[in-house]
């Protein structure tokens, strides 16, 4: 019964890493930028369902609706006006502004907000009996509704029109574009979308930890990236699998051994997977065309 | 149709097209030949919008486009398709060919597609097939029959025929043949002249950067100084 139960809240925590691993994945596959600032726009999300809720008192659903469009158009406005002129220039410049991006939000948050915590209201109170144990419902609402959206992330990129165009557009920018395909708008749609994914595990990570400060974004942000480069960075599915192997990996060492290790567990995964298998589970190895 | 004067392209510092002027006519096939590094794929590309002239002109059925983004062009009815394997790699063989009717409705995709697959039975038999894994050959096909699925006017091929085994470069030559008797124009930059010079209407010699000679293909196939660089002897 404890397995299960330490497998539940680890899917639970693995959802919430897959939303964000899925968002650096996205990106990276389409401009081939670690974007650094994801994890900021978590806290972003969070500081704008927070504030929304908390001062004009609109209903939690619309408050969480304006949080993901907040962070959609908020990611769309980085990479227009930070990364977007440096598309051709080396990565390292984008990964240096990347950083400057994340600081910048940061500490505009500490202005606006200041550094003290702040409490967030679980908006899925109460709970749920499963067997012998009790679950809250921000457990069950946060699995099943990272399902759901991981599924129609799927349909969307395998199906769709847009969809299509972005798997174009992340393998060869100049070829899509003779095809008639929009590269920038295709660009910005792949942001807006990591965004808001971003914002909807942020509504979800508050609703489980119902604190929120400045600085949230970064260990949040590490361990999904850790997640996503665990699944293959580039992959969608790699993304998934990645946050919830890293999510029920903390959880086990939660149990069973400590609470104290369990970051030392993720970046000991991320280490490993460095030395082993750098591609990650489904990652393609990079053959660049000469 | 397409009206090319005195384009200038540069890479930096390097001039790799200076001052070419062209032009290709409604109905035509005209080619472009010229040794590795002359520019060819330069050009076409600077016509298809991806790089940029400085100065002169290019017309397109009368529409001034050196400074139209590239991805409008399609819409146009100008089709590129670029040198090398460039079909989508990771993408599925249909999938790539609604890539190329990407500004078309589903139904006329539906209808094109099934055209494609007519002209390039090979094609249609790897439909559900990730592009990556298709031969050279196969590749190509696929790139063609893409530049199909936009119903273009003016296509414009960059060495279709490269790594392509004998009997494949004739049947990708035919297909371009065709493709024009169907009403197609076709501006089409071969290192395998003699080929090309033989289903051309008229060709362009390019040197390093700039137009040597111009005429008839059936003219430059006679000429002595292209016979002895570009085709042989
Ligand atoms: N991206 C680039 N950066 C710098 N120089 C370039 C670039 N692309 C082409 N060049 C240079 O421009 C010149 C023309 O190149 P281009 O590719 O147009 O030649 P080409 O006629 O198509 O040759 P090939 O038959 O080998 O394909 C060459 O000298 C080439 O080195
Ligand atoms: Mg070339």
């Amino acid at each position: 019964m404890t397995l299960l139960y330490l497998m539940i809240n680890g899917l639970q925590i693995g959802s919430i890493y897959a939303l964000v691993a899925l968002g650096y994945s996205m990106v990276y596959g389409i401009v081939k930028l670690v974007n650094f600032a994801h994890g900021e726009i978590i806290m972003v999300g969070a500081y704008s369902m927070w504030y929304v809720m908390s001062r004009f008192s609109v209903p939690a659903w619309l408050a969480a609706a304006l949080s993901v469009a907040i962070c959609s158009v908020l990611g769309m406005f980085i990479e227009k006006i930070a990364y977007k002129p440096l598309r051709n220039s080396d990565r390292l410049s984008l990964l240096v502004t990347a950083i400057g991006v994340s600081l910048l939000l940061q500490n505009l948050a500490q202005l606006f907000f200041t550094a003290n915590p702040r409490m967030f209201t679980n908006i899925f109170a109460g709970t749920v009996t499963i067997g012998e144990r009790q679950f809250s419902n921000a457990t069950t609402v946060t699995i099943a509704v990272s399902t759901i959206i991981m599924i129609g992330l799927t349909l969307l990129v395998k199906r769709t029109k847009i969809g299509k165009a972005m798997r174009a557009v992340s393998e060869d920018k100049e070829t899509a574009t003779l095809m008639g395909i929009n590269v920038n708008n295709t660009i910005s749609f792949t942001f807006a979308l990591g965004s808001g994914l971003a914002a909807v595990a942020a509504v979800f990570y508050c609703c489980s930890y119902s604190q929120i400060q400045p600085t949230m974004g970064g260990m949040l942000g590490l361990k999904a990236f850790v997640a996503a480069v665990l699944g293959g960075i580039g992959s969608i599915p790699g993304a998934m699998i990645g946050g919830l192997c890293i999510g029920i990996a903390e959880s086990l060492t939660k149990g069973y051994i400590s609470s104290k290790l369990t970051d030392a567990v993720v970046f000991g995964i991320l280490i490993v997977v460095l030395l082993i298998k750098p591609s990650g589970i489904l990652g393609r190895r990079q053959n660049e065309k000469v | 149709m397409l009206e090319v004067r005195d384009i200038n392209v540069y890479y930096g510092a390097i001039h790799a097209v200076k001052g070419v002027s062209f032009e290709v006519a409604r109905g035509e096939i005209v080619t472009l030949i010229g040794a590795n590094g002359a520019g060819k794929s330069t050009i076409l590309k600077t016509v298809s919008g991806i790089l940029r002239t400085q100065g002169g002109s290019i017309s397109f059925m009368g529409d001034e486009i050196s400074s139209i983004d590239a991805c409008k062009l399609t819409r146009m009815g100008l089709s590129h398709v670029p040198e090398g394997r460039c079909v989508f790699q990771q993408l599925t063989v249909e999938e790539n060919l609604e890539m190329g009717g990407y500004l078309r409705s589903a139904a006329e995709n539906r209808r094109n597609i099934e055209r494609v697959y007519d002209t390039f039975p090979r094609i249609r038999e790897r439909k559900r097939q990730i592009a990556g894994t298709l031969s050279g050959g196969e590749q190509q096909m696929l790139a063609l029959g893409r530049s199909l699925m936009s119903a273009p006017r003016l296509v414009m091929m960059d060495e279709p025929s490269m790594g392509l085994a004998p009997v494949l470069v004739r049947q990708i030559f035919d297909i371009i043949k065709e493709m024009n008797d169907a009403g197609t124009t076709i501006l089409l930059v071969e290192q395998n002249a003699r080929m090309a010079l033989s289903i051309a209407h008229r060709g362009y010699v390019l040197e390093t950067g700039r137009i040597a000679l111009s005429a008839d293909a059936s003219e430059l196939l006679d000429n002595d100084d292209v016979r002895r660089a570009y085709l042989g002897g």
